[in-house]
């Protein structure tokens, strides 16, 4: 391989970006996508928000009962300020805020969270607050290679995006046309991903993307027809 | 080679049907599928794992490929699904779990106990041979605060000359939200290399050294000491053993031995969490008994009675509770 090719289409490993990959003991590579530090703050901000509303409203309401209110009042701080993620982490993976971003937090070898790693990753939030606002945190998730923070590192967990169901798009039957030299796997995919997005296209952007690749699909038809025909011969085959 | 299309509607049927199965365990419905169904899951995820594979390797198109490796990652969250704890799991950590845990890491839990006991000692020594010595360690107004706390003038001891039965609660409220966060936060200092853990035994030692020998005159230590005997035993050792959770934390962190820090950390995070969890229960008893029974009006020798069995009781907790079971 060229060094210009390895840079068109580096191997996974030497990708920058914000995957991360763990083999499964069926041998299988699980691919996740983790979320950085500014998602992880917002979402953080709106369990605040909600943690706020909560406070005030028991506020309101347990002020009525004098000394006893005052009791469950202090209890009911404490465990909100404590175990508020622990309770939404273990009912369903993520606190509201996270659940907003489509996040989720797991175990680093894809499992899902256990109580242990729930509970460290919550109390360590003591650790990360430090010295104001989750600095040490941020600093934490920028210098670690999984967007960890202090109780993430401990307690062997990563906070990734959900996978969302894509829209699957019905194929529209194009008669298949044979590349007309064989193509790596990089470009295959590229082939049809190109396939697959263009019902979400605008015909313009098609024929935009379509147009850099005149080279390869030859003169029969305009180059994002000659793709479409391209890809169905890849799925299909001649028949 | 087997195409895209045939492949998709070969195995399509087989997909969806664990689709379905997967979509009853993520709703905790499973049971109303029947047992055989269940019974099939893992070999329908295995399959599937392998046509994940297949799918990757024989470059068929993104969509496919996103589709199996979710239906995978679904499977694979449900299949390696740890033992959920139940309340069963909380009676037998209080009754020999925790207690094996302290005893299994004596030396983190001895290296807390001097960190607190050693200034708690020398600063009562120092503060009780010098009456000013405890303006040293604390202001003016919470030193007349604690005197006024202590004092028998106010005929019934405890914080305030009118305490109710509310104000004991109220109380217990406050032992909570104060002494639980700090065993928490002793904890989490052991990230630090150990220095929050240590800042806060040796502050905590100070302080409540400094206090006691302050208060151990006249006319304070006929109220103090019997007021604080009966829940000490429970709070001073939920202070030490929170002080050895976060040791164990700062110990990975120092002597990570043969395994890189971090790996050294996940290791050793489990059991630290299991100590500070139990501190937390002690802290909730000592809270219990200082909101409960120590304001009590009761004679200052049954006090010395009832605090020193909570003291035997503690230790032979920690030391034999679990011996017998297994490891």
């Amino acid at each position: 391989m060229t060094p210009a090719e390895d840079q068109i289409n580096p191997p996974a490993e030497r990708q920058l970006d914000t995957r991360y990959r763990h083999e499964t003991p069926e041998g299988i590579e699980l691919v996740l996508t983790l979320a950085g530090p500014l998602v992880r703050g917002l979402a953080w901000a709106i369990d605040f928000a909600i943690r706020a509303v909560a406070y005030l409203a028991f506020v309101l309401l347990l002020s009525l009962l004098g000394g006893v209110g005052t009791a469950i009042l202090l209890v009911t701080f404490f465990l909100i300020e404590w175990f508020y993620p622990v309770f939404f982490e273990m009912r369903s993976g993520s606190t509201p805020g996270k659940k907003i971003f489509a996040l989720r937090v797991i175990q680093a070898d894809g499992s899902p969270l256990t109580w242990s790693s729930s509970l460290l990753r919550n109390l360590l939030r003591a650790a990360d607050f430090l010295p104001f606002l989750y600095a040490t945190g941020f600093l934490a998730t920028v210098v670690s290679r999984r967007f960890q923070r202090l109780g993430d590192l401990a307690a062997g967990t990563i906070v990734v995006y959900e996978g969302q169901e894509e829209k699957r798009t019905a194929r529209t039957a194009v008669p298949a046309r044979p590349l007309p030299w064989p193509l790596d796997y990089g470009e295959q995919m590229l082939v049809l991903r190109f396939a697959e997005r263009s019902p979400r296209l605008s015909a313009a952007r098609r024929r935009e993307l379509a147009a850099h690749l005149a080279g390869f699909t030859g003169r029969e038809g305009t180059p994002g027809q000659a793709l479409l025909a391209h890809a169905s011969w890849l799925r299909r085959g001649r028949g | 080679m087997m195409r895209q299309e045939q492949f998709e509607i070969r195995y399509g049927p087989l997909w969806k049907r664990l689709e379905t199965q997967l979509a009853l365990l993520e709703n905790g419905r499973a049971a109303s599928s029947g047992q055989e169904e269940l019974a099939a899951f893992p070999s329908l995820y295995r399959q599937v794992c392998n046509h994940y594979a297949l799918a990757h390797s024989r470059c068929y198109g993104p969509d496919l490929v996103a589709r199996l490796h979710r239906l995978v990652l679904r499977g694979h969250q449900q299949l390696y699904q740890p033992q959920r704890a139940g309340f069963r799991g909380i009676l037998e950590f209080a009754g020999y779990g925790f207690p094996r845990t302290v005893r299994a890491h004596w030396h983190a839990f001895w290296l807390a106990f001097l960190l607190f006991y050693l200034p708690a000692g020398v600063s009562g020594l120092l503060c009780y041979h010098d009456p000013t010595m405890i303006y040293s360690v604390m202001d003016e107004n919470r030193v007349s605060r604690i005197e006024y706390m202590y004092d028998p003038r106010n005929r019934k001891t405890g914080r305030t000359p009118d305490r109710t039965s509310e104000t004991d609660l109220r109380m217990f409220g406050y032992y909570i939200y104060n002494n639980v966060a700090i065993g928490f936060r002793t904890f989490a200092g052991g990230m630090f290399l150990g220095l929050g853990t240590v800042f806060f035994l040796l502050f905590n030692g100070l302080t409540l050294g400094s206090v006691a020998g302050h208060l151990s005159h006249q006319p304070f230590a006929a109220v103090f000491w019997p007021f604080v005997a009966g829940h000490g035993a429970f709070e001073l050792t939920a202070i030490v053993i929170s002080g050895a959770s976060g040791l164990l934390l700062a110990g990975a962190l120092l002597r990570p031995g043969n395994r890189s820090r971090t790996v050294a950390l996940r290791h050793i995070a489990p059991e630290a969490v299991r100590l500070v969890m139990g501190a937390m229960g002690l802290f909730v008893l000592a809270a219990l008994v200082e909101a409960f029974w120590s304001p009590l009006p009761v004679n200052a020798g049954i006090r010395f009675v009832v605090a020193a069995f909570n003291w035997l009781l503690v230790m032979a907790y920690l030391l034999w509770a679990g011996k017998g079971h297994g490891s």
